[in-house]
């Protein structure tokens, strides 16, 4: 991971300025410079100008930005540099895709999906007048084919997107952009929608392909554990401004910018440091957990999950999923899972897309399918369907959604969305309502004065501390956290997950924590269940499973989450 | 009180596009006329809308008389509020059946969706004023029928565009969350769904606005809406358009009239279209306010 000794630029950005139409800076005075076969990341949270900054590279401007001043200049080969914002379109053009290309985010989206794969490669080469026939073309289809290590016969060249999946979808993109032998590739978060197994896989990809071609490339991303895997050196973008700039090494080992610092202790580790100094093996002081010795009874049923839970061996399940089965049609989405989540305890379901996980939480808060076997409640069967759960059912068992974006009515204040649940569930009057919103608020560190506020006119993170003072709000027994950080940037993600841990040290409620990812594991959860393919294929306290996986794909997953 | 959060921004933005404020200044004006005009004529004149004022297309006065010899000017000046009532209360009447079908329908799914949008496709496939036709050739040309029938056909064009905007919305994370919370259908679609498409509605309340104007007129036109003697803008037309060469006052006052109303109305439901795009694009993250988090 050391940069290749070279003393030439291939890509070079010079103060770099960049204003809205309106006239607000969006970038002030980017530089940048990769050398070839060198991976520069790009890092920054949303809204910090990285994606500005690297289309730039391709003199490319959205929509509404116009380019104020600085200069980007290009050096392919031998020949001389060029300034890619001075040339004409023309000639710009002519660059995008031989000199310099680009890899979308998302792959689905960037390939045309009437086109079969090897026609869309064929394209690019065509448009650029690479080789010299078809036969020339058609081999180096081939050959760009399974240099992103996917397979080059003439079937699997005429497939259609839609028949790849995402990891392809991408490789395919890749492949594109490495059709023509470019000098720079700039990569757009192109691992972001990928499951971590798919995600290694690409991003070995990329390495291998700019070491072997001494392709420079400017990569673009908000993830620092990808950073420290792919990245030679990196830039840390702030408000448009570069904030730090150096080797990899040393920006992650040693930062020595704030923000940085900042950025780098938010990262969730796997060994349960950085993200937050509160580990999973607090015990919570619950206020609803009555250690008698007849509950212990209950809790033998649930396998070997329980077996090696430390001190919560008597404590009864609050919530308990048994047998149950979700299909539509012959797909099977959940094959007879079994999970149960005791008082105060916080159990991890753990899955990438398609396991199944967002079904199994959808069933337990009511939102679901109908479904074989049973989700049970203190003991007592809870309806499929909400319309049919009691109030005090509904009360006890609440939701926090993956995106605050969504999950709050743009047209209700943040008082009035909090204080819903308990005009509906609860029957306090006005003002005892009203004294349990600002408590709640207060709970989850929301400034009081936001609470007048529509969710529009505050930033993701308060949004999302919002729903979980909504989800809090009538003081339940579960709460089902669904993804809640996905949608948020690393340094909001450290804080919310670091809100949740106290809250459950100070409420005592128990958590059915859903996510893909695992390196959150010893932050937040006690146990872990692994699901996979709509079934639990593993599931025991956090040192059990991460120290000692017994499941195979557990295994896979622990080793392809990237570490710092 | 939801609604008072969004109105006014939708409203704002809307009335400070230039469009906008040329429509309300032409709105105003003739519905100022329309609404004063009947208190205001006979004290201007000295007539009254159905004694004679002279003879018959005589040229005196300011606008002149008409076919009979009333005065055309207080004719003129009470011939809009019925009109504007009318095309009023029809609208209402189109947009709150309609509204409340199409919310139902999107919301619901299933067999409702189904029975209630193919029933708006019968009511969809007359146009429009053959319907109102038939309706008044069986039953007479009452006030309320007017209304009623211009009302009932409303209805299911604006139930297509509230049931679309209701699809759009009603799988969003903070409805699952009320129909989590227990609340009640009739509560999520007043309280959650319905602020969150009052952009659409607000286009759709003009845009039938401006048709019913257009209707109402037609229909006194054609002798099946107001009834002979009360002075309207639609029935002028049609008693006065045989002297339109030589007395054209009796044609062109009302024309002109309907004509500038509807402009001004269309113009106001532009502004609110291009205002409630704007609004939509609104619930995207604001990434200058990450940041701050």
């Amino acid at each position: 991971m050391t940069a290749p000794a070279t003393l030439t630029h291939t890509l070079a950005a010079r103060d770099l300025r960049v204003d809205t139409v309106a006239g607000h800076p969006v970038l002030k005075g980017v530089s940048y410079e990769i050398a070839p076969g060198e991976v520069l990341a790009l890092v920054g949270e949303s809204g910090s100008g990285k994606t500005t900054a690297g289309l730039a590279a391709l003199g490319h401007f959205r929509r509404g930005l116009v380019h104020t001043g600085g200069a980007i200049s290009l050096q392919s080969g031998a020949a001389d540099p060029v300034s890619v914002l001075d040339v004409g379109d023309r000639e710009r053009r002519q660059l995008r895709g031989s000199t310099v290309a680009y890899i979308p985010q998302d792959p689905a989206a960037s390939l045309n999906p009437a086109l079969r794969i090897g026609k869309q490669i064929g394209e690019v080469l065509e448009t650029h007048g690479y080789g010299a026939s078809d036969a020339e073309r058609s081999a180096r289809i081939a050959e760009v084919l399974a240099e992103v290590g996917l397979p080059d016969d003439e079937s699997y060249r005429r497939r259609y997107p839609h028949e790849l999946s995402g990891g392809q979808q991408q490789r395919v993109g890749i492949a594109m952009a490495f059709a023509c032998r470019p000098s720079v590739v700039v990569l757009d978060e192109p691992t972001t929608g990928l499951d971590v197994t798919t995600q290694t896989l690409v991003l070995r990809t990329v390495a291998a392909l700019t070491t072997e071609h001494d392709t420079a490339a400017l990569y673009i991303t908000h993830d620092l554990a990808v950073v420290a895997t792919i990245a030679h050196r990196v830039a840390v973008l702030r408000n448009g401004e570069v904030v730090e700039y150096g080797s990899a090494d040393e920006v992650l080992r040693s930062p020595s910018h704030a923000y940085t610092r900042e950025l780098v202790t938010a990262v969730p580790h796997l060994d349960g440091t950085g993200a937050t100094d509160t580990s999973g093996s607090v015990t919570s002081p619950t206020s609803a957990s009555p250690t008698s010795a007849s509950a212990s009874g209950a809790s033998a049923s649930d396998g070997p999950a329980s077996a090696g839970a430390r001190g919560d061996r008597g404590r009864r399940p609050v919530l308990s999923v048994s047998g149950l089965s979700v299909s539509y049609g012959d797909h099977h989405v959940l094959r007879d899972v079994s999970l149960d989540v005791r008082a105060g305890e916080c159990v991890m379901l753990l899955g990438e897309s398609g396991s199944g996980k967002t079904t199994l939480s959808q069933c337990v808060a009511g939102l679901g399918e109908p479904h074989a076997g049973t989700v049970s409640l203190a003991g007592a069967p809870l309806a499929a369907s909400t319309q049919q759960r009691t109030a005090e059912q509904l009360r006890s068992v609440q939701y926090v959604f993956q995106s605050p974006y969504s999950s709050l009515n743009p047209r209700k204040t943040i008082a009035q969305s909090v204080e819903l649940p308990l005009r509906t569930l609860t029957d306090l009057d006005a003002a005892a309502r009203r004294a349990r919103v600002t408590e709640t608020l207060e709970r989850v560190r929301l400034d009081p004065a936001l609470a007048e506020r529509l969710p529009d006119e505050l930033s993701g993170g308060q949004r999302q501390r919002a729903a979980i003072a909504r989800g809090l709000v009538t003081t339940p027994d579960v709460l089902l956290c669904d993804e809640v950080t996905s949608a948020l940037d690393v340094s909001v993600q450290a804080t919310i997950i670091d809100l949740l841990c106290e809250l459950r040290r100070e409420l005592g409620t128990a958590m059915l924590f859903v996510t893909h990812n695992i390196a959150l594991a010893r932050h937040v959860a006690d146990r872990i269940a692994v699901l996979r393919g709509g079934e639990v294929i593993e599931s025991g306290t956090v040192d059990e499973v991460l120290d000692f996986p017994s499941h195979e794909y557990t295994r896979e997953l622990l080793a392809n989450t990237p570490r710092m | 009180m939801t609604a008072t959060t969004t109105q006014p921004t939708l409203l704002r933005r809307a009335l400070s596009l230039p469009q906008a404020k040329i429509g309300l200044t032409l709105t105003t004006v003739v519905v100022a006329v329309a609404v004063l005009g009947p208190w205001v004529g006979p004290w201007l004149t000295g007539h009254d809308t159905t004694g004679f004022a002279g003879k018959p297309f005589q040229s005196g006065g300011i606008a002149g008389t008409d076919g009979l010899g009333r005065d055309v000017l207080t004719r003129f000046l009470a011939g809009g509020l019925t009109l504007l009532v009318y095309a009023v209360l029809a609208t209402a009447l189109g947009l709150v059946l309609g509204a409340l079908l199409g919310m139902l329908a999107g919301y619901s799914g299933g067999w409702l969706d189904s029975l209630i949008m193919r029933g708006s496709d019968v009511l969809l496939s007359f146009p429009q004023l053959v319907f109102a036709l038939l309706a008044i050739a069986m039953i007479g040309p009452e006030g309320w029928l007017l209304v009623l029938v211009i009302g009932i056909t409303h209805a299911p064009r604006v139930a297509r565009v509230a049931r679309q905007s209701t699809v759009a919305v009603k799988d969003a994370d903070f409805i699952r969350a009320a129909r989590m919370y227990a609340m009640p259908r009739r509560r999520i679609l007043l309280r959650e769904v319905l602020p969150n498409i009052t952009g659409p509605l607000m286009v759709e309340l003009g845009l039938r606005l401006t048709y019913s104007i257009g209707y109402v007129a037609s229909l006194s036109f054609l002798g099946l809406g107001i009834q002979p003697p009360t002075a309207d803008w639609g029935l002028m037309i049609n008693e006065n358009r045989i002297a339109l060469v030589v007395e054209p006052w009796g044609v062109l006052l009302p024309v002109l009239a309907i004509a500038v109303l509807t402009v001004g109305t269309n113009l106001i439901t532009d502004s609110l279209a291009s205002a409630a795009a704007g609004t939509s694009k609104s619930g995207e993250p604001h990434p200058a306010k990450e940041a701050s988090a």
